[in-house]
């Protein structure tokens, strides 16, 4: 089938230093990959157009792009999959960091950030015999996040990475998880104090972007999320992050709801006055205009608050 | 068309004006509700990061209690919709783990068999009223209006849990439902992404900047005001938005509707049974568009 590649380009050797978009016609099959197809143009229409790939089968993790606005891996994308007969598809380098020519971004910062959470195994102890034995069992969990190529997709669609440069990021925390949860690693605590710290595992925003977007099902956002769950059991200083979680239970216990006002009035803490003030000047908007439940400021527990406070019981009993 | 109506906790707290607007609303769509005055927070994907199992177990609950009744669930938030049918995944597709959690369910007399559905009331507009019902109900197009849509994360991703494969209208959904209301949709990058609500308390300096750039960037595109069917983004889109603009020393002033409010107004419903006068951005603006005073 007929179909236009409109692919986003930029040379640094140019003058004007602008990216810009050029379009492409080209005659697919139904079992090209966009990967495919962009070799196609490279070697047909356009030696200039600049790509970094090699295996063509989703294990090098090189050609990670974004198609018609998601990052993805080109080599494993059907040209079918994403656009009809005639139709145009969209072609953009990874977002979040630097362009170097065309589709081929510069990948230094994100592999300082893989190294910023020292991915080696750290055991404590005299070292054994032979090798550091580990149970398939107490492996499996791991299996997943093990299945990380660091194509950079999900860092590409990160939604907090877009704002703030300074994240780790869903591939570098995700590979943190990788050896907090790993058995025969002794720094667990070590690390996951450091990543506690501004920039690391409480900034993620949940959004999904990452595990969506992910080519091997790695679920970088789970395994933040099974950081998180793992440094309040170590006991990390607290933050407003982890307050927030603990509070957030706490209200559920109590009213079976969500007390907002309450939520942020024990997340930031009576003595963090400066913040609390910060909120001032919204809180009279939203009391002026009425933005208030009929309820009064503070909730009051549902109806059937016993059943709820029932099972939180049984739970914290079953562990 | 009979739902068990789960409210969720921020149109009951810090969003009134989102269930006002409902409560105004579905009548004229031919929609019933039943409140379900008795179900828990879903945990909004914070309870999920201390424990999932007890996440699951609570929502558990929810959906055995509308089973009970014989009802399928509408909420009328992208955070409580991800929330629920993630976990309506995992109870469904794991009978021992259905069967563990409903082993906890059984002092209050209840188990979930797992065939309680659970949708957003913007997918029930497009699947159950339908175009030709939500057209009935529109008696004052909202013509040269131009709004954007904002989905609120979870209204979005995970595709699985949300069901997209067997309803792919679901993607497009408030856009959909936008154009039916007579108004003109405008498309910006942001619509999809995340409004920064759950990093507000942790960082806040990127959460507002989320704000700015979803909600300036809208303004550049043409947007006469954002509609979202999550109040989560609502509070953060609407309720920081001057926070923002003066973090980024930006004017942007974009009004922020819930979709129920966007709806009543071409129901011909007034500015102040749909509770307009408690957004924080004033929708002034969007009322002189359609020809109405506030």
């Amino acid at each position: 089938m007929q179909t236009t590649f409109r692919i986003r380009r930029f040379n640094p050797e140019s003058p004007s230093l602008a990216a810009y978009d050029q379009e492409y016609i080209l005659e697919t099959e139904p079992s090209d990959t966009v990967l495919d197809g962009l070799i196609k143009i490279r070697e047909t229409i356009d030696e200039s157009l600049t790509l970094r790939c090699s295996c063509r089968g989703s294990i090098c993790g090189s050609c990670g792009m974004r198609i018609n606005g998601q990052a993805t891996l080109a080599c494993k994308t059907k040209v079918i999959s994403m656009v009809s007969e005639g139709g145009t598809i969209q072609i953009e380098p990874m977002k979040n960091m630097p362009i170097i020519k065309d589709l081929v971004t510069d990948m230094d910062g994100f592999w300082k950030k893989i190294r910023e959470v020292q991915p080696w195994l750290q055991p404590k102890g005299p070292h054994p015999k032979g090798e550091y034995v580990a149970s398939s069992e107490s492996m499996d969990h791991l299996t997943g996040v093990m299945g990380c190529i660091m194509c950079g997709v999900c860092v590409s669609d990160c939604t907090v990475l877009e704002v703030d440069r300074q994240f780790l990021g869903p591939a570098a925390l995700a590979k943190a998880y990788r050896f907090v949860a790993d058995p025969r690693d002794g720094q667990a605590k070590t690390r996951l104090f450091e990543l506690n710290k501004l920039g690391g595992m409480w900034d993620c925003t949940r959004c999904m972007e990452c595990v969506e977007v992910c080519p091997k099902g790695v679920g970088a956002m789970d395994r933040i999320m099974a950081l998180r769950a793992k440094g309040m059991e170590k006991h990390v200083p607290s933050t407003c992050g982890s307050r927030h979680a603990e509070v957030f239970e706490d209200l559920i216990r109590q009213k079976g709801v969500l007390d907002e006002p309450m939520l942020a009035l024990r997340t930031f803490g009576l003595r963090n006055i400066p913040t609390l003030m910060s909120y001032i000047p919204m809180m009279l908007r939203a009391f002026i205009r009425g933005k208030v439940p009929k309820t009064g400021f503070f909730h009051h527990a549902i109806p059937g608050i016993r059943d709820i406070q029932r099972l939180f019981h049984k739970m914290r009993e079953s562990k | 068309m009979r739902y068990a109506f789960f409210p969720g906790c921020v149109s009951k707290g810090g969003c009134p004006e989102l269930y006002q607007s409902v409560m105004h609303v579905y009548p004229k769509l031919g929609i019933e509700l039943e409140e379900m005055t008795t179900a828990s927070c879903t945990g909004a994907g914070v309870l999920q990061e201390k424990d999932q199992k007890l996440g699951d177990v609570l929502n558990a609950r929810t959906f055995a209690l509308a089973e009970q009744r014989g009802l399928p669930i509408m909420t009328i938030c992208s955070t409580c919709q991800g929330v629920m049918s993630q976990a309506n995944l995992r109870l469904r597709s794991d009978p021992e783990y259905l069967a563990e959690v409903n082993g906890l369910l059984a002092e209050e007399g209840l188990t979930y068999r797992g065939t309680t559905n659970i949708r957003h009331f913007v997918w029930i507009l497009l699947e159950d009223v339908g175009e030709q019902g939500i057209q009935k109900a529109v008696t004052r197009p909202l013509t040269g209006l131009r709004a954007a849509p904002f989905y609120g994360c979870y209204l979005q991703r995970p595709t699985e849990a949300l069901g997209f494969d067997e309803q792919p209208s679901r993607a497009q959904s408030l856009e959909t439902v936008i154009q039916l209301l007579g108004a003109e949709v405008v498309d910006f990058p942001g619509k999809s992404q995340c409004c920064g609500l759950p990093i507000l308390t942790i960082n806040e300096k990127n959460s507002l900047m989320m704000v700015a750039n979803h909600t300036s960037e809208a303004k550049t595109h043409g947007a006469d005001v954002m509609v979202t069917p999550c109040p989560l983004c609502h509070l953060n889109l609407d309720g920081m938005q001057a926070k923002a603009a003066h973090q980024q020393s930006a004017s942007i002033n974009l009004p922020v509707l819930h979709l129920p409010q966007l709806l009543g107004l071409a129901m011909g419903l007034d500015s102040k049974s749909l509770g307009l006068h408690r957004n924080l951005v004033s929708p002034g603006s969007v009322l002189g568009k359609v020809g109405m005073e506030f």
